[in-house]
């Protein structure tokens, strides 16, 4: 019996593993799915190589993935954004492999060929012997379709896809409430914490639109803070919700009075913000601007899910990276205003390091349970992994969204949704064939 | 510098005592090392050294150093359940700064550690600023630069 299921499952397609309300186990652990996913998902949709803030003057740059593909954002002279395939058009090596910089050129180490800022082929040694086999204004490094909405600068490998802001759709009312944390300074990329852990991609991509853990996983997190916080971060009875956004997006409210930065100002200095509000008041700051600051500084009270690498959570980016099909690699990406006040910054860095990266209060305890999610997986021939939870207990949101409780997951089968539509479709390889 | 074997002795014994608090999880004795204003670092950019206008992995005041205490104490974290042991190795213990007020010394660590079975190692230099007191040596700061601090690290779920 259990050979027949072993053989029924090779046999069954990625995009069948989709059903709506659970997914095979076999999605988290089947190598041939994973290649499938790289380029039916990654290299065939927007995905999230970084901030504006990032590459904020011309010469600026920093290096990404795009699934396992090597890619340089860059921006140039005249202010403008590229992202370059990482392989010099000669032999193929890499042209950079400085995480960020400025720089006027990217030179092959290998035999020198050196590329301006918008990938253009500017110079060679001994050009002469390619005199008529070649020009030069032909070899440029290859470059990606690349967009931007509020800053956040997502490229594709696709050059039929749809515009981004298509593609964000519903999601962008929330980028834009997203974007009010930086305390009336535009957003900026302040650092980030980087690390992996041995398991599927998808396990991250619930994750953050999973707020049922959240007390069971967190709950030494929880026990850190003062009972203030920790009555906002008790949220799972109150008024949240997850919405359905659509194209694999959806926002998970955790807590509804955090959705807006901008409003409820005259709400009294939460204790834990005392500290922040007197160093604003010392830098000469008028009271009004202290509760814009300390109210943009909680970060916002919701997880924007962006399918299929980049979450707007609470307060940082959540970026994934696919490694292999049991590892994948992280980074939580902090922010702070552009200009904003010292303190301020200060203040979100300390909140950064509190919960998220490696040795933050957070993450080890949410990769301990992704890890044991991977292993999982590899009991028995035939399971199912459910994201069933609030199907019964569905509503119309404001927007006229599919929305369930805080603790549905209403996101995961959005998302999920969106990841069965691409895999059952033709992929890049093969769409590029059939032209 | 002149050589101060003495000093040096007693340095490399008080680093020596420290590790071997963290290594036996003696997390109560260690928070007992600190000084009221006593940060302990663990930078994820090693190009900075203003810690306060960076993000650091972590940068534990007083109150940090006592809830990330209490965090792998209290069998609430399924991480820190998790963790077996840890073995440091302290070694090529140099005094940078022997002034009355303050020594800055300097240390080589190689701290292994069994996760589910596996061991993960983390290289990595690590500064004091200890301050002398009659009852021994205080910790003022500690800094732990990871080998790998910029890379893609395992989450963590001791002290280093």
């Amino acid at each position: 019996m259990s050979e027949l299921i072993e053989m029924q499952n090779i046999s069954l397609k990625a995009a069948e593993m989709v059903e709506e309300g659970r997914v095979h186990k076999d999605l988290y652990s089947n190598p041939e799915i994973f290649e499938e996913e790289l380029d039916k998902v990654f290299n065939n949709t927007w995905v999230f190589v970084g901030h504006e803030s990032e590459v904020p003057e011309a010469g600026s740059f920093k290096t990404a993935y795009i699934g396992r593909q090597p890619v340089i954002l860059s921006r140039d002279r005249k202010m403008n954004l590229h992202v370059l395939q990482n392989r010099c058009r000669h032999r193929g090596a890499t042209v950079c492999e400085a995480r960020k910089g400025k720089t006027k050129a990217f030179t092959c180490p290998y035999h020198g060929w050196g590329y301006g800022l918008d990938g253009s082929l500017r110079a060679l040694p001994k050009p002469e012997e390619y005199d008529g086999v070649f020009d030069k204004k032909d070899m440029p490094l290859e470059s990606l379709r690349v967009e931007t909405y509020q800053g956040m600068v997502f490229a594709t490998f696709n050059d039929d896809i749809e515009p981004l802001e298509d593609f964000l759709g519903a999601a962008k009312k929330w980028i834009d409430l997203f974007m009010k944390q930086g305390g009336g300074y535009p957003v900026k990329v302040l650092g980030e914490h980087r690390f992996n852990f041995p398991g599927n991609w998808k396990i991250q991509l619930e994750n953050t639109t999973d707020a049922y853990h959240f007390p069971i996983v967190h709950k030494s997190f929880v026990t850190s803070l003062d009972e203030a916080t920790a009555d906002i971060f008790d949220f799972l009875d109150g008024e949240g919700f997850v919405e359905d956004l659509g194209n694999g997006h959806s926002v998970m409210v955790m807590i509804p009075q955090l959705v807006d930065l901008e409003e409820d100002l005259d709400q009294p200095i939460p204790e834990r913000f005392a500290a922040l509000a007197q160093a604003l008041r010392d830098e000469g700051k008028s009271e009004d601007e202290v509760k814009k600051l300390v109210r943009a500084a909680h970060g916002t009270g919701f997880n924007l899910n962006l399918f299929p690498n980049v979450s707007c959570s609470m307060a940082f980016f959540r970026v994934l990276r696919p490694v292999s099909v049991g590892e994948t690699e992280i980074q939580h990406v902090a922010l702070g205003g552009e200009g904003a006040p010292d303190a301020f910054n200060r203040k979100r860095m300390r909140l950064h390091e509190h919960f998220q990266g490696p040795m933050g209060f957070g993450t080890p305890d949410d990769g301990e349970a992704w890890e044991r999610v991977q292993k999982g997986s590899m009991a028995g021939t035939d399971g199912w992994i459910l994201v069933n939870r609030g199907m019964n207990n569905l509503h119309d949101s404001k927007d006229g969204n599919p929305a369930g409780a805080v603790c549905s997951e209403t996101g995961m089968r959005g998302a999920y949704r969106q990841y069965k539509k691409m895999m059952a479709a033709a992929g890049a390889a093969e769409t590029a064939e059939e032209k | 510098m002149k050589s101060n074997t003495q000093l040096l002795a007693q340095v490399t014994e008080f680093i020596g005592y420290e590790a071997d608090l963290l290594d036996h999880k003696g997390y109560q004795e260690w928070l007992s090392l600190w000084t009221d204003s006593g940060l302990y670092i663990v930078p994820a950019d090693l190009n900075e050294t203003d810690y306060l206008n960076t993000l650091n992995l972590a940068l534990d005041d007083a109150d940090m150093r006592r809830m990330r205490v209490a965090r792998l104490e209290n069998g609430e974290s399924v991480s820190a359940l998790s963790v077996g042991n840890t073995v440091r190795m302290m070694s090529r213990v140099r005094v940078l700064e022997a002034g009355e007020d303050v020594v800055i010394a300097r240390c080589a660590m190689t701290l292994n550690e069994l996760r589910h079975g596996k061991l993960v190692t983390y290289p990595a230099n690590v500064e004091y600023t200890l301050k002398p007191t009659a009852d021994g040596f205080k910790l003022e700061q500690k800094v732990v630069k990871l080998l790998h601090a910029d890379g893609f690290l395992r989450t963590v779920s001791f002290i280093f």
